[in-house]
């Protein structure tokens, strides 16, 4: 027998942890359509009977505020799910059950998991779970997820609610006399007109417009305008009733009306207390030293720094491994493939493509591995507690903070694993905002090129302006998003209001799950689109070629080198393997060779697409100092931050420079009459804030769901770096500042 | 016994709530915590910055900024 089941409850009341317990590695990771909510799915199967389980996401209601309320509840109605298993914590009851008088109200079969009913008895708490199921007319089955008690049990009794087909009839409580009144007189006009009613039940219907539910008034006003009108002239009537006699509005009196049927419930017996209610917990315990006023940020600035450790200490080796396979891959088909544009394709667009995806995976596994630890222990909250006055000055939230340190808060993140990292935070315009922000951070890419440029013209203040630029990156993305959330992103602070859960243990299963998963995401999407761009990139640095005439030239000045070498330096080049056991003679010879080569890849990059893109901006960015090198330079930075070093050393005839080493570009860079420390500070600065590289737009696309956002922040992030870097230079320029 | 806001409250002072003066999205994130008149709270603390507010109720702990536990008004013990 196959049975559609939902599991539904409030977050941290362990819902994840069922789910895991019960479909264990069979489940599937997707979206909700059109929106960013994850939806899981995953199948159990047990004495005959499988269960197809879908995770709703955790919400404390079913109103339609937030995405996760509106997914939630779209999936009970629509899908209509033959059982819901509503996991309530037991330590947590009255404030849980809140949620489940809403599925009763909604008339769906509900059968309740009350969890962690190890909690609660350790609490001093006891449950006649017999009184609250006859009370609630539901089963109840007491479960502890975390070790697997109460799991086939519980599965059982749902399959038995499917397999006996009772009619569920809507739970009807009573809210008071004025909203009782206008309720019984709406619900007769809805069943009289059918309004909504293949969808919702009456009373349901006439519950959501006093509650002022936006989907489901909009929902009205779509399928049948007059009586849409019709009831919200007598919403307005009792509310305007309500605010004179009460001072309320309806939906408060409504919500109070489910407190107290719920309390009503809990007096006849069903909680039984066994310990003062005031009592400290073990939780309250530790609190009471993680947030204290001055020991609080103290350890906090601990553990961030030690999850920016943990996440790319220890990723090094790993990214290390990915990065050598890719090396070798590389030469082994450069050795086996004859040299052309095949190779060329497969070597620099393919494999450099391919490497670059799957190189970021331990970063987003190491990341999301630590971030879960804080999540699920619950330190993740307390972080948002005590940093949210700071980012709530800019338009931000207190969980902003993770994003921020990830990307490079700390210099040399990563935009990617930072990007994914806001989706710990709940606030859509909040997160969209920081989203937005944390490419501006110094990540471990941009370095090498910051450096590069720090060595050649600020050499003596190293250190202390790479501090500085931290603090610049900080200062930029807090300010751009004050700026977008008063923008593009205008709109109240979203309700701060949230739990601070008990700490707990993370399991070390749910854990795995959580890292795998996104970071398998991450590679299945990710992935299709990061090779496209990456070719095209690759495509855009080569084609068009040059031209026959001017590869023959570059043939001629090779034989002409050749031509004036003794036969003898000509012989012992084509014997010799290594270059050390060359004659000077034969050395001298080959640096010549050498420097055509490198003549030519410079002649070759410019003529290419995007040679000739640099060439034609030049006249807008010579605004900031930049000539068409430094332009093909930052456009190839747009495939990975570091191209920029080597993408310099071509345009500069440097050959291949290696980003790690590039003191040989540093030489050249400071004895060019172009070049200033100003100069270098302009595109030190344009570097911090322009275009992510695409990996990270593509990730910035698929968090933010849609493209729009992506190309903003390729555009937008460009404007302003290019203004910044503009005004840099002309000021520098006409102040006659850090010239040569 | 004393009306007060909550934002005027001493930290581990405790009371009940005696009102909430906010509509729309924010009146109904405090409802959906349990913050409905009747209610038992007690102000744990507040964050080193002295804001938001940490808050016990109904045996779990929430916390609001001060300027959203403003609507909120309390009768103190």
């Amino acid at each position: 027998m196959d049975i559609n089941v939902a599991l539904a409850g409030n977050p941290n009341a362990g819902k994840t942890t069922l789910f895991n317990g019960l479909t264990g590695a069979r489940q599937h990771v997707g979206n909700y359509p059109g929106v960013t909510v994850e939806k899981k799915e995953g199948v159990f199967q047990h004495n005959g009977f499988t269960m197809h389980i879908v995770d709703l996401p955790g919400t404390y209601s079913l109103t339609a505020y937030s995405v996760e309320e509106v997914v939630a509840r779209d999936f009970l109605v629509n899908e209509s799910p033959e059982v819901v298993i509503n996991i309530v914590d037991a330590s947590n009851l009255e404030r849980n059950l809140y949620l489940t008088v809403q599925f009763l109200e909604l008339g769906i079969p509900v059968c309740i998991a009350l969890n962690m009913i190890d909690v609660a008895k350790s609490r001093g708490l006891e449950i006649n779970v017999g009184k609250l199921s006859r009370l609630l007319g539901v089963p109840v089955v007491p479960t502890v997820a975390r070790n697997g008690k109460g799991k086939i049990e519980l599965t059982e009794t749902a399959s038995t609610i499917v397999q006996e087909k009772r009619i569920v009839k809507p739970l009807e409580i009573s809210y008071g006399e004025d909203v009782d009144r206008a309720l019984y007189r709406m619900e007769k006009v809805v069943r009289e007109t059918g309004f909504l009613t293949d969808t919702y039940a009456p009373r349901w219907v006439a519950l959501k417009y006093l509650e002022k539910d936006e989907q489901i008034l909009s929902h009205g006003r779509k399928a049948d305008r007059e009586t849409a009108d019709r009831l919200e002239a007598m919403v307005e009537d009792v509310a305007e009733h309500v605010m004179n006699t009460l001072d309320t509005y309806p939906e408060a009196l409504i919500a109070d009306h489910r407190y107290g049927f719920i309390s009503s419930i809990m007096r006849q017996g069903v909680i039984k207390r066994h310990h003062d209610r005031d009592r400290l917990y073990t939780s309250d315990r530790i609190d009471k030293v993680l947030t204290h006023r001055f020991l609080g940020p103290v350890i906090m600035l601990c553990v961030l720094m030690g999850l920016y450790h943990f996440t790319f200490t220890y990723s090094e080796l790993p990214v290390a491994w990915f990065g050598a396979i890719f090396d070798g891959l590389g030469s082994l088909v450069s050795a086996s493939l004859p040299d052309g544009l095949l190779k060329s394709l497969i070597v620099s667009g393919i494999i450099d493509g391919v490497g670059g995806v799957l190189g970021f995976v331990p970063l987003i596994m190491f990341m999301f591995f630590g971030i879960s630890i804080l999540e699920d222990s619950g330190y993740l909250a307390r972080v948002a507690f005590m940093l949210d006055r700071v980012f709530s000055m800019f338009g931000l939230h207190g969980s902003s903070v993770m994003a921020y340190i990830v990307s490079g808060g700390i210099a040399g993140g990563c935009a990617v694993p930072g990007v994914m990292a806001t989706r710990t935070l709940k606030a859509p315009r909040e997160r969209l905002a920081t989203l937005l922000t944390v490419p501006f951070m110094n990540c471990g890419a941009k370095l090498p090129v910051m450096a590069l440029l720090i060595g050649a013209f600020f050499a003596a203040n190293q250190a202390r302006l790479m501090f500085i630029f931290t603090l610049v990156s900080w200062a930029g993305a807090l300010l751009i998003a004050k700026l977008l959330r008063v923008t593009v992103l205008k709109g109240p602070a979203t309700p701060f209001v949230m739990e601070l859960p008990p700490y707990r243990f993370p399991t070390f299963k749910g854990l795995m799950i959580h890292t795998w998963e996104r970071t398998w995401q991450y590679i299945q999407k990710a992935g299709t689109v990061i090779l496209g761009i990456s070719v095209l990139l690759w495509a855009m640095m080569t084609f068009p070629g040059l031209p026959e005439s001017t590869r023959q030239g570059f043939d001629a000045e090779r034989d002409a080198i050749r031509a004036s070498y003794d036969a003898s330096v000509i012989n012992e080049m084509t014997i010799a393997a290594e270059s050390s056991a060359l004659s000077e003679a034969a050395q001298n010879l080959n640096k010549k060779l050498a420097a055509v080569d490198y003549q030519e890849a410079e002649t070759r990059l410019k003529h290419s697409a995007a040679g000739r893109i640099g060439t034609a901006m030049e006249t807008v960015t010579r605004l900031a100092g930049f000539d068409w090198r430094i332009n093909i330079a930052l456009l190839g930075g747009f495939a990975a931050k570091e191209v920029v070093v080597s993408t310099l050393g071509t345009a500069y005839s440097l050959g291949d420079v290696d980003p790690e080493a590039s003191a040989s570009l540093s030489e050249t860079l400071t004895a060019s009459p172009m070049w200033s420390p100003l100069l270098a500070l302009s595109m030190i600065v344009f570097i911090m804030f322009y275009a992510p590289c695409f990996v990270s737009v593509i990730c910035i696309a698929r968090e933010a769901g849609s493209w729009k956002w992506g190309l903003f922040s390729m555009i937008f992030n460009t404007i302003v770096a290019f203004l910044l870097a503009t005004a840099i230079y002309q000021t520098g320029t006409t102040l006659g500042l850090l010239g040569r | 016994m004393a009306r007060l806001i909550m934002r005027q409250m001493r930290d581990n002072q405790s009371g009940t709530i005696s009102a909430i003066k906010a509509g729309g999205e924010l009146g109904r994130r405090l409802r959906d915590m349990g913050l409905v008149p009747g209610t038992e709270i007690q102000v744990q603390g507040r964050a080193p910055l002295y804001d938001p507010v940490a808050l016990k109720v109904m045996g779990f702990k929430l916390t609001l900024r001060n300027n959203e536990a403003d609507f909120i008004e309390v009768e103190v013990d």
